[in-house]
């Protein structure tokens, strides 16, 4: 394409499954997941802080595992379960046990980093129901936070777990 | 009576909409606006030949394209200076689009505004730029040369140069015992929020006003800036900050380029506009801040009492200086910290380089300063063989001394350096048995023995915060009972929501649940200055609590006159006021709320309790003269000067013997903010501000090349800590000295956590490895350099002895 060509922004339909619901879009195939999700979609809790799969902010589930929606295309994302941070609360609206440990011990401040450690944490848990702590730190050692020193939301990985198991239990 | 909630870990009222996804960033506001795009300069200094936009004009989905050709009245002039100061002889500030030259890669030079980002990013490469290349300047060393200049009308790239002093340094250390000459140097790291920069603008052609939603620690400030460069009236503009998703301190600097840049595109497309910045742009365009070199003289005692400190540093404030010297003036004078030379001496230059400017980053300048201060505080301690400790306490502003004046220097607020309260040889004593002080040579020798490195650090400081002018509140009692309060300042994840709540629960007594607060909405709160320096508890905390108080004294006033009885025999709890002793005699606020607003119409059953006819002396007018209508209280806050916090950290950290990779084995913190509002959100602000601090002091630095390009402008390669980086455990001890200077007693915490770490590590590594350490951050590799040219300095040394 020569530099004076106009750009192509041809769209496609796209059916994208997130928090089980279908939605139906019309997008470019350069369009990230990222942006499907928050602009034609409207889940806006799924945050962007690197776009190039760093910082984890982005960190939705694809069929029940951690992926970065920054890092894929949602031309590419049809035919997949995609959960997001709105998909973790019930749907009674109370919240999961990942969200509530978060707010018993402080795991968040600014809250921009906190959807990505949440659906991680979400799935990390789902994997270990009883994780100790170095185990807890590794869970979420993928994930950048710049307000909390993680001290915080390593408790909540535990106390997430704790809630999980409980809940379980009952 | 309502539980008291002050002091109480009260869970944040934030949370609910934060964890759910609910939250309200720039970026998720307004759908539907268009997106704009910054073509950014490659280059770090050159002359723009030309600039061709033809290529753009007819693209599919581009609405917009802006060169500095396009900007008119006060918008073409150079960006505000915000901070000006008498010895800020040469400041300079960049043009809201480039005109003629660029300074430093990054630098905003077109924009584009299209239907999304994609085609704006698309468009801007299409922009084509002649340049005609300059010798760019980078790192202070190249400044100092001046060899070439970054501003041809700068002579030496020399912004500022500025002098304090008190008494006189230089006899002292001639005339003391002992004496040292010292060299320091900190790099460049910035604030990195996980969000960057976000500002969306409509423009109302109907209501002919301007909305704008911006990712700012200062709404007030956005808004003038935005009504003087676009030629509106005040009143006309409202700028609201929505949830933000971290500050710590670049975003107080405003206005950015694309702050006057999306409301004017707003305006002429008459069109929603938003720009949300990537993280390279973030990189390259925000702001940085720390890079310093040091030189310091100081003459002691033989106990190590300093008797004069003399200090010279350069630092570097990249291209532009928008924010004025605040950073290096606090360098200069929080230097201090909790000691007492008799004798001191400062001169900072401030010097232009071709790189990205440099305003606050969590600290301004006193992590520079504390580095300088400890290091030296060490080195003397090295000199005498004596307990480094013992050398810190020795020059201790003791308890008796306050209010202590440190001379008559200045301090950035423009008043006199004036320590208001503390006790720093007990927070000594806490800061010993937090970390085990006493006992730590016996840990070393049974690491010795098992052929492990192990050192401790320990490092003071004193931090002024609560800085004014102003803020104010706004508490209004709705006839719900519902309580709504208003405070300019914005808030970047500090909870402030949740304390300042915790504050009117208890000043107001009502339920903590019943009050909601709204921070940096113009619309509420038009006066206001915003937040840094970690002033807004103080601030804001104060002015909320004074707001509550005229607040509670009009509800009494009220009750007092619906119950027949006497303002003293009333008390107010759980929203319900009561004659003492007679609890059958109450009023619920609401109630009051619906009395204190004499009304013609009712349009509820409470409100026709306040209609012409139900209430009201026929003899008296129905508001008073000098009362108003509703049950509400506003005050403001303005301080004589600053408060002073203080705190201590020591770190145990184990090096490698072979990979010399850095360990942090145990880092403790003690610490004074005065009175806690809630010790949770506190300790909050200090395990962040050491995870930034050991960023800071092992990882974080910015990469620019002798082309002054950014190396590492990316997440993968600025070294931003993990989980895996940050101590396991940080102990935290607080001390409360209640600041006399405000009504709650409220000191500043924002800050503390990273203000000593650089230092504390420098501390902690030195001693591990017996030899000084005099550049920060330092990497594993470096530390391994150092090793070597120790071992041959050694090898070197031997014959000749
Ligand atoms: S935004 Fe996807 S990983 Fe950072
Ligand atoms: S809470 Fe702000 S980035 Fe994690």
């Amino acid at each position: 394409m020569s530099m004076t060509d106009p750009i192509s922004e041809e769209t496609h339909p796209v059916r994208l499954r997130v928090n089980g619901i279908s939605y139906d879009i019309d997008i470019p195939p350069r369009r990230l997941l990222s942006d499907a999700l928050r602009h034609d979609i409207g889940l806006t809790g799924t945050h962007v802080g690197c776009e190039h799969g760093v910082c984890g902010a982005c960190t939705i589930l694809v069929d029940g595992k951690p992926t970065r929606a920054c890092l894929m295309f949602a031309i590419g994302a049809q035919d997949v379960e995609i959960t997001t941070v709105e998909g973790l609360t019930r749907q009674d609206g109370t919240l999961a046990p990942v969200q509530q440990a978060f707010k018993d011990c402080h795991g968040l401040q600014c809250g921009f980093c906190t959807p990505g450690f949440l659906t991680t944490i979400a799935a990390g848990i789902s994997d270990n129901p009883d994780p100790d702590q170095e185990q807890a730190r590794e869970m979420i050692a993928g994930n950048l936070c710049r307000c909390t020193g993680y001290q915080n939301i390593v408790a909540s990985v535990l106390r997430a777990a704790e809630l999980q198991r409980e809940e379980d239990a009952s | 009576m309502t539980t008291k909630m002050m002091g109480e870990r009260v869970p944040r009222v934030e949370d609910d909409r934060l964890v759910t996804g609910n939250g309200r960033y720039s970026d998720d506001l307004v759908p539907g606006a268009l997106e704009m795009a910054v073509l950014r300069s490659p280059h770090a200094h050159a002359q723009i030949v030309s600039i061709d936009v033809e290529a753009v004009l007819d693209l599919h989905g581009v609405h917009a394209v802006y060169t500095y050709e396009d900007l008119t009245g006060a918008l073409a002039e150079p960006l505000p200076l915000l901070i000006p100061h008498p010895t800020l002889t040469h400041g300079r500030t960049q043009y809201t689009l480039a005109k003629d030259e660029v300074n430093y890669v990054g630098e905003a030079i077109a924009v584009v505004v299209a239907d999304n980002r994609y085609i704006a990013e698309d468009a801007v490469d299409r922009i084509e730029v002649e340049y005609k290349l300059l010798t760019p300047v980078v790192g202070i060393p190249a400044a100092r040369a001046a060899r070439d200049l970054v501003h041809a009308d700068v002579p030496a790239n020399k912004a500022a140069t500025m002098h304090q002093s008190f008494g006189d340094a230089d006899a002292a250390i001639d005339a003391a015992p002992h004496r040292l000459s010292l060299d320091f140097t900190i790099e460049r790291s910035a604030s990195m929020p996980l969000e960057g920069r976000g500002t969306v603008a409509r423009w109302d052609e109907d209501l002919n006003r301007m909305s704008v939603w911006t990712s700012t620690q200062t709404s007030t400030g956005v808004r003038a800036a935005v009504a003087s460069k676009l030629g509106l009236d005040l009143g006309q503009v409202d700028v609201v900050t929505p949830d933000v998703g971290g500050g710590f301190g670049v975003k107080i600097m405003h206005p950015w380029p694309e702050e006057l840049l999306v409301p004017m595109a707003a305006k002429a497309l008459r069109h929603p506009v938003k720009f949300i910045e990537d993280r390279r742009e973030h990189f390259i365009s925000a702001a940085h801040e720390r890079g310093q070199e040091q030189h310091i003289e100081v003459g002691f005692d033989d106990e190590g009492r300093m008797q004069g400190l003399s200090v010279y540093f350069w630092h570097d404030n990249g291209a532009y200086t928008p924010y004025g010297l605040i950073v290096p003036i606090i360098t200069s004078t929080q230097l201090l910290g909790p000691y007492k030379p008799p004798n001191y001496s400062v001169t900072f230059e401030s010097l232009y380089t071709n790189t990205v400017i440099v305003t606050p980053y969590r600290g301004a300048g006193r992590p520079q300063g504390v580095y300088a201060m400890e290091r030296t505080m060490d080195a003397i301690a090295a000199h005498l063989g004596k307990d480094r400790v013992a050398v810190r306490e020795a020059n201790f502003i003791q308890p008796e001394d306050f209010p202590y004046a440190q001379g008559d220097l200045l301090f950035q607020d423009g008043r006199p350096l004036i320590y208001d309260s503390g006790d720093y040889p007990e927070l000594m004593n806490k800061a010993k048995a937090l970390i085990d002080w006493e006992d730590f040579e016996a840990y070393r020798e049974e690491a010795r023995a098992a052929g492990r490195k192990v050192g401790i650090g320990i490092a003071c400081y004193v931090e002024g915060t609560g800085v004014g002018p102003y803020e104010g509140g706004h508490v209004h009692v709705e006839t719900t009972g519902k309580v709504k309060v208003s405070t300019g300042l914005t808030s970047q994840g500090q909870g402030h929501q949740t304390a300042f709540a915790q504050i009117v629960a208890d000043e107001l007594g009502v339920p903590f649940e019943s009050v909601e607060v709204v921070t940096g909405d113009t619309r509420r709160s038009p006066y206001s200055v915003g937040t840094f320096a970690s002033r807004a508890a103080v601030m804001s905390g104060s002015a909320i609590a004074l707001a509550a108080r005229n607040a509670r004294e009009k509800a009494l006033r009220i009750a007092a006159e619906a119950l027949e009885a006497d303002v003293d025999d009333l008390e107010i709890a759980d929203g319900i006021v009561r004659v003492k002793g007679a609890p059958q005699s109450q009023i619920e606020l609401g109630t009051l709320a619906v009395l204190s607003n004499p009304l013609r119409y009712a349009f509820d059953e409470a409100s026709s309790a306040a209609t012409q006819f139900a209430v009201g002396d026929p003899n008296k007018p129905p508001v008073d003269e000098d009362d108003e209508p509703g049950l509400e209280g506003k005050d403001y806050y303005s301080p004589m000067r600053c408060t002073f916090a203080s705190g201590i950290h020591a770190v145990i950290v184990e090096t490698d013997p072979e990979t010399a990779e850095i360990k942090i084995l145990r880092y403790a913190v003690v610490h004074d903010c005065g009175t806690l509002i809630n010790p949770k959100i506190v300790e909050g602000q200090i395990h962040g501000g050491v995870a930034q601090g050991v960023g800071g002091a092992l990882y974080e630095r910015m990469a620019y090349d002798e082309y002054g390009q950014l190396q590492n402008a990316s997440f993968m390669d600025f070294l931003m800590p993990y989980v895996t980086e940050v101590p396991d455990e940080i102990e935290v001890d607080h001390q409360e000295t209640p600041s006399p200077l405000n009504p709650l007693g409220l000191k500043g915490a924002g800050e503390a956590g990273v203000i000593p770490t650089s230092a504390v590590f420098a501390s902690a590594i030195e001693d591990a490895e017996g030899f000084p350490i005099t550049a920060m951050p330092i990497s594993p590799s470096e530390l391994y350099a150092l090793r070597l040219e120790h071992e041959h300095d050694k090898d070197v040394e031997r014959p000749a002895k």
